[in-house]
């Protein structure tokens, strides 16, 4: 496993930085996709923005947008009906061969 | 640059029987010689192999089992639109006047691992296609009001039209009832609203102005190209409810032929999923944005079918390689007016598009007789 496998697998959603334009690069990668400059690991927000969900049975999952850059798919979870734009907390990421999201809607997150 | 027309093409049936890649190839390219008068293996400067096999050099063994010895044998993968941009680099070789003839053979097995890009980390555990396309729909649903009845049209419509081809996969067709009561995959999307991947070969052949006469009285030419590639994952998708390298890719396909979305006779488009038809008729700019579903609800009800007449990747599978292929020849047939009872009444022009990925890249051709 690289870096961010490891890291994801600790439970810790890193991305890489552009040292020199400060872009974050996702997914991951050695170089700034914009200006090809170097890039080192930094810590995301666990705050995220819903953009577009679905059901697969009573699991949820939907796409979401990390400081305003990163979008991922993962499991959505909420005891009230979701809304597009809503503010969702990474509860937990993983890895095992894939990368695994799990975000959970953030007044429920207030209520535990 | 050189005209490029189309001379000639073979196809095998759409099945799940066990064959080998090498053999599913060779099966399309019999065909080709059957089909093209005069034509020698000797004639043949270029063999480009479509798939996202794992089987290596397949472009020197076809050509090997083939008896040519091109001059130029490679592979172009794209995963499902490996079919198109192979036409495209095959275009590209006649074009510049580096080649005069080349063959193209598309194949796939069911089991390919083109089914699922798993670089795209940011798709997080919902790797499989279904997740993008359930995404797709809930936008689509969000946006334009597009509902199951709507999507279950494209379906009905799709399988109706694949029992006038006798290269499908389905022996049988599905109606609108079943297709709306079929296995739930997610909250939007129905086991019968996805193409099945299958087994498949589709080969093409293209030869320049300067030599097409010598292996047809009835070429086609390929007027319009267009290719654009957004990115290579999903969540690089702005707006989940368009498919943005669609329209622009069409767009510059358009612009290179001068041709318009309204001289379009007969369309092969790239139906992977239900709401892909809606979106892809909208992008292509065939419907108004949001229209694409009372589009479809006409053509089903009057039984149209301009829009993917050989019953499109639902209703005649989806063996990756060889669909944009297959797309390419069923525009070509049609526009020879050989398409038997699927054959559009004076079809002059076609479009065919071919995507990848959740659209993060499409090819869109445009042919005329």
């Amino acid at each position: 496993m690289n870096r961010f496998e490891l890291e994801l697998k600790n439970n810790n959603f890193i991305c890489s930085e552009c040292l020199r334009c400060k872009k974050l690069v996702w997914p991951p990668s050695d170089y700034c996709d914009k200006c090809f400059g170097n890039v080192t690991w930094r810590q995301i927000s666990k705050i995220a923005i819903l953009l577009e969900y679905s059901y697969k049975g009573n699991e949820c999952f939907g796409i979401v947008e990390l400081e305003g850059q990163i979008r991922v798919i993962g499991a959505i979870q909420s005891s009230s009906k979701l809304q597009i734009g809503q503010q969702l907390i990474l509860k937990k990421c993983d890895y095992d061969g894939k990368a695994k999201f799990v975000f959970e809607l953030q007044e429920d997150t207030k209520s535990i | 640059m050189k005209k490029v027309g189309i001379a000639s093409s073979g196809m095998t049936k759409f099945t799940k029987d066990d064959i080998s890649i090498e053999s599913l190839m060779v099966a399309s390219v019999k065909p080709i010689f059957d089909g093209a008068k005069n034509l020698t293996q000797k004639d043949i400067d270029v063999v480009l192999t479509s798939t996202n096999s794992n089987e290596k050099y397949l472009a020197n063994i076809v050509s090997e089992l083939s008896g040519i010895s091109p001059k130029t044998a490679h592979s172009v993968e794209s995963l499902c639109n490996s079919g198109t941009n192979c036409i495209v680099s095959a275009y590209a070789y006649i074009s510049s006047g580096l080649a005069d003839v080349a063959l193209v053979v598309g194949a796939e097995k069911n089991d390919s691992p083109g089914r699922v890009l798993n670089w795209d980390m940011s798709r997080g555990q919902y790797g499989h296609p279904i997740y993008w396309s359930s995404l797709f729909t809930s936008s689509h649903i969000r946006k334009y009001g597009t509902t199951m009845e709507d999507l279950a049209r494209v379906s009905a419509k799709n399988h109706r039209n694949a029992l006038n081809n006798p290269y499908s996969y389905f022996k049988h067709s599905y109606s609108f009832e079943e297709i709306m009561n079929s296995e739930t995959l997610t909250d939007n999307v129905r086991l019968l609203d996805c193409s099945m991947t299958c087994n498949g070969s589709a080969s093409i052949l293209l030869a320049s102005e300067d030599v097409i006469n010598k292996f047809t009285d009835k070429p086609i030419w390929i007027k319009g190209i267009g290719q654009k590639s957004i990115s290579a994952g999903f969540t690089k998708n702005n707006d989940l409810a368009s498919m943005r390298s669609t329209s622009l890719a069409s767009s510059d396909a358009y612009q290179l032929s001068h041709v318009s979305p309204s001289d379009i006779d007969v369309v092969e488009l790239h139906d992977a999923f239900s709401i892909c038809e809606i979106m892809a008729l909208e992008d292509l700019g065939l419907a108004e944005k949001g229209k694409g579903s009372i589009y479809v609800k006409n053509l089903y009800e009057t039984n149209d079918n301009r829009i993917n007449p050989r019953g499109g990747l639902i209703g005649a599978g989806h063996p990756l390689g060889a669909t944009g292929i297959a797309q390419t020849i069923e525009a070509y047939q049609q526009l020879q007016g050989l398409s038997g009872k699927r054959q559009i009444e004076r079809a002059k022009t076609a479009l065919v598009h071919n995507m990848s990925a959740a659209a993060t890249s499409s090819t869109v051709l445009i042919l005329q007789s």
